[in-house]
């Protein structure tokens, strides 16, 4: 008997038309957990590192997570993994909504894909039955209007549809995969689906998902709720709102803008505004969010609502959109509220990434205004800034002219385009474009996490840990209080000691030693999550959440059926984590790709930059090269990859 | 002549629901053997009849069974939001898959989470925290059963119209019936 997890993958090889129920393996899971663990285990198992993203080799996984589909509120992500054409690297893009339970009900735990369709399909999964249908017909239409042809033609109204757009079709590099309430947008799954001739995957389940220990799992779902409850009237003091309650940053409910659009930059990644955010464009913009926002929205089983049905206006399909994105398109474009929301909806059609599409035709504006595209690169290239962002968007996503290069992402683009571009492409980690930041100070925490998240944004590795000391050392101690989440009480210590100027401060502070593990333990709460399926807002993202490693073992555990004590589970997080960068190394991962942007901030101290660095890599069982040590990898079980990785001379042997 | 009764009542705010289907994972969980061993919402007493990019919303409850479905349907417009033929109706009705055991067919019905010990409110209403449904209790006043002598009228108007004999005939045949059941 299997809990939580219905231990059958659907394996699906496109080239031939072959669909398979694949019983798994009880020990994967033990080792493993799901979802991001399961999922590096088998492109570690089956994607040897030659293989190319565009190569029918290549692997497209929707992983469930093991908790995915239980009761536990907000365990309702799939994680998507696959090489990236833009890093050409492991990548792993989470989507929440309501795809992995249904997924769950309908009797699998992952759809595997592999190999080309001849021609353009979509699979339709439902209880014992799988098909794979015709796509012919949806060619060029959008994510959300292909969903909804497809929920008609099936007549069924509520099947859960992940399907790619124009940009996926033509490969676009930074293409998404939509989903309504969510998306798999980093790191271009929407391109290897669209290779694949896969244009969506609908799914609808009847079938139970049983947990182990009943009672005790209810238990823990009623505490976390009444915790929630809880947090949710008690929004942290000394934090900006957004941040200050759980779920996602709560972009659609909050209106006031003051700090992303004087702190973030504009355009290109370069121009901070810091006197933008006036009465009349507060007012605004407001408004404009009142008018267009219709109802703010959950994830599967989930209290929050982090997410809004936006409707641009009534001739236009609405669509869902949360967090950063709301801003992403409008200062990129130097433009308002009313134009951010109306592309996105466009975007979001086509299926593009909301933080490396908009930086992208940033960036391929700011090459024109500098000479190094021109008019003949780009003939009929309009004038005004917002009439040159749907003119790119529009070439992006049918990869026309211009738009062909630009489709790569800035990093590839700026190699192809020469003449100097590639400077431009200055806002890239491992190739892929970053949150709009540039700051002053050198932050030791994130300067760790930049430079070691192999995820592709900060947002995927920061969290449980408050970004910055607050004002007075009376707010601090109150929010040590009440701070059960922390593994022990000296990151409460390092918390209370922290200030914000003097001896106590960035870059120094905290000391390389308490930096490695604030960075390890919120890094391992993401790798938890993912491998669970938890959605971060109620877990590794946000401060004090209802989810934390003293309680996540039990509910691990009493969903699962697993035995797993904190220290079971800690250790079962490093595997996953060295599995993946294993996965990565082979790939060509070094030590020089990690490395925040050179602008990131304006004041940096290379030699202590080097001894965090160092000091993590040995923190973590690396060694300077940051490949896991033979000892490392055997102390996880993981001899298999240091087997190989001594074969291929990534990890010297050791005499 | 009125008797005071209980009123359960679970007031449905569509316009707070956001479709995250806690309502349905609970419900199922609940009424799962042994209880909360397994969740599959296709086995809820409610569903949630949702098209966000429609802004639609609504959770139904599971109702009586009916054995035919209606003579015609119904297809309600609000505030501009064309809503699904039958969207508010609670039957077990064989027009549609709604409130079936997925694999037996049986019909389901919301039995307000009667449990012993009861519970304080519906689980759907606790899991519900955006508040769209909402628990409320009131005491009614019922009619009381009728005066004997008012029975009595009633049966001799029977009996003028069909005969005694048949009356008492279905008077035997009822009452055996009834203590079969109880
Ligand atoms: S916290 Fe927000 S993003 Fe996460 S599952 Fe809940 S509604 Fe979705
Ligand atoms: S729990 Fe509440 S908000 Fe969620 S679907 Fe049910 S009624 Fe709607
Ligand atoms: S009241 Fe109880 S039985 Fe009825 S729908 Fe709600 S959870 Fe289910």
């Amino acid at each position: 008997m299997r809990y939580a997890e219905t231990g059958f993958n659907l394996e699906v090889d496109l080239t031939r038309g072959n669909i398979e129920r694949v019983p798994t393996d009880p020990r994967l899971t033990e080792l493993h957990l799901g979802g991001l663990g399961t999922n590096a285990r088998m492109m570690w198992d089956r994607v040897p590192p030659e293989t190319d993203p565009f190569s029918p080799q290549n692997l497209l996984i929707f992983g469930t997570g093991l908790l995915t589909g239980t009761p536990a509120p907000a365990c309702n992500r799939t994680i998507v993994t696959t090489i990236s054409p833009q890093t050409k690297l492991f990548a792993f893009s989470m989507m929440g909504g309501f795809f992995g339970p249904e997924l769950k009900h309908a009797g699998y735990d992952k759809i595997v894909i592999r190999g080309k369709s001849p021609e353009l399909v979509y699979l339709w999964i439902t209880d014992g039955k799988v098909e794979i249908r015709p796509a012919g017909h949806l060619q060029g239409l959008g994510t959300l209007e292909s969903a909804e042809v497809i929920r008609q033609e099936l007549g069924e109204p509520h099947a859960a549809v992940a399907s790619i757009g124009l940009a996926g079709e033509n490969k676009v590099w930074f293409a998404s995969i939509e989903q309504g309430r969510s998306s798999a947008s980093r790191m271009g799954c929407g391109a290897i689906m669209g290779d694949k001739n896969l244009k969506a995957i609908a799914v609808r389940g009847s079938g139970d998902l049983d947990v182990a220990r009943p009672a005790e799992f209810i238990r823990l779902c009623n505490e976390a709720l009444k915790y929630i409850e809880h947090r949710n009237a008690h929004p942290i003091e000394g934090v900006m709102p957004i941040v200050a309650g759980l779920g996602s940053p709560q972009e659609m409910a909050v209106h006031d803008e003051k700090w992303h659009t004087e702190n973030f930059v504009w355009g290109n990644a370069r121009v901070r505004r810091k006197d933008f955010w006036q009465p009349e464009v507060a007012q605004k913009w407001t408004e404009t969010m009142e008018r267009m926002r219709t109802r703010l929205l959950s994830c599967h089983n989930c209290p929050l609502k982090c997410g809004a049905a936006i409707s641009v206006d009534t001739r236009l399909c609405s669509y869902m959109m949360k967090c950063f994105s709301k801003l992403t398109y409008t200062m990129g474009a130097f433009s308002d509220l009313d134009f951010g929301l109306r592309i996105a909806q466009k975007a979001t059609e086509h299926g593009v990434d909301a933080f490396t599409c908009p930086q992208t035709m940033a960036f391929a504006v700011e090459l024109y205004e500098d000479g190094i595209l021109t008019d003949a690169d780009m003939p009929g290239f309009p004038q005004k800034s917002e009439d040159r962002f749907y003119w790119l968007l529009d070439k992006i996503v049918r990869r026309e002219g211009i738009g062909d290069v630009l489709a790569d992402g800035t990093y590839w683009a700026g190699q192809r385009i020469g003449k100097g571009a590639d400077k431009y492409a200055h806002n890239c980690i491992r190739k892929t474009e970053q949150l709009p930041l540039k700051l002053g100070m050198l932050n030791p925490i994130y300067f760790l996490m930049y430079c070691t998240g192999e995820k592709a944004s900060i947002t995927q590795i920061e969290g449980n840990f408050p970004q910055a000391p607050f004002e007075t050392k009376e707010e601090s101690a109150a929010f040590v209080e009440d701070w059960p989440h922390v593994p022990d009480d000296r990151y409460k210590q390092w918390f209370l000691e922290w200030e914000l100027r003097g001896e106590k401060s960035i870059p120094s502070y905290p000391p390389i030693d308490a930096t490695c593990e604030i960075v390890n333990w919120q890094e391992m709460m993401h790798y938890i999550d993912d491998s669970i399926g938890i959605c971060a807002g109620l877990s590794s993202f946000p401060l004090k959440p209802p989810f934390h490693i003293h309680n996540l073992p039990e509910l691990i555990s009493a969903g699962s059926g697993l035995q797993l004590d904190e220290a079971a589970l800690v250790k079962l997080t490093r595997r996953n984590r060295n599995l993946v960068r294993a996965n990565n190394l082979r790939r060509g991962l070094t030590r020089a790709d990690e490395k925040p942007p050179e602008d990131h901030w304006k004041k940096r101290f290379p030699e202590l930059e080097k001894k965090l660095l160092d000091g993590y890599y040995e923190f973590k069982g690396w060694n300077s090269d940051g490949v896991p040590t033979r000892e490392t990898l055997c102390e996880l079980g993981l001899d298999y990859v240091a087997d190989d990785l001594e074969r291929r001379g990534i990890l010297k042997a050791t005499p | 002549m009125k008797t005071e009764k209980t009123v359960k009542t679970i007031k449905i705010d569509v316009d707070k629901c956001n479709g995250c289907r806690a309502c349905e994972v609970v419900c199922s969980a609940f009424h799962a053997q042994p209880r909360y061993s397994s969740v599959n919402p296709a086995r809820a007493r409610i569903r949630v009849i949702r098209d966000p990019l429609a802004d639609i919303f609504v959770p139904v409850y599971a109702g009586e069974y009916t054995a035919a479905e209606c003579a015609g349907r119904d297809r309600y417009t609000i505030d501009g939001k064309q809503y699904e033929e039958c969207a508010f109706c609670r039957s077990v009705c064989p027009s549609r898959d709604l409130f079936k055991e997925p694999d037996s067919g049986l019909p389901l019905k919301c039995d307000m989470c009667e449990s012993d010990p009861t519970l304080q409110e519906p689980l759907c209403v606790t899991w519900c925290l955006a508040d769209a449904l909402v628990y409320e209790e009131r005491t009614a006043l019922a009619e009381k059963a009728p005066a004997p002598a008012d029975v009595d009228v009633g049966l001799e108007a029977l009996a003028n119209e069909h005969g005694w004999a048949k009356v008492l005939d279905a008077v035997t045949r009822m009452s055996v019936k009834m203590g079969r059941e109880s």
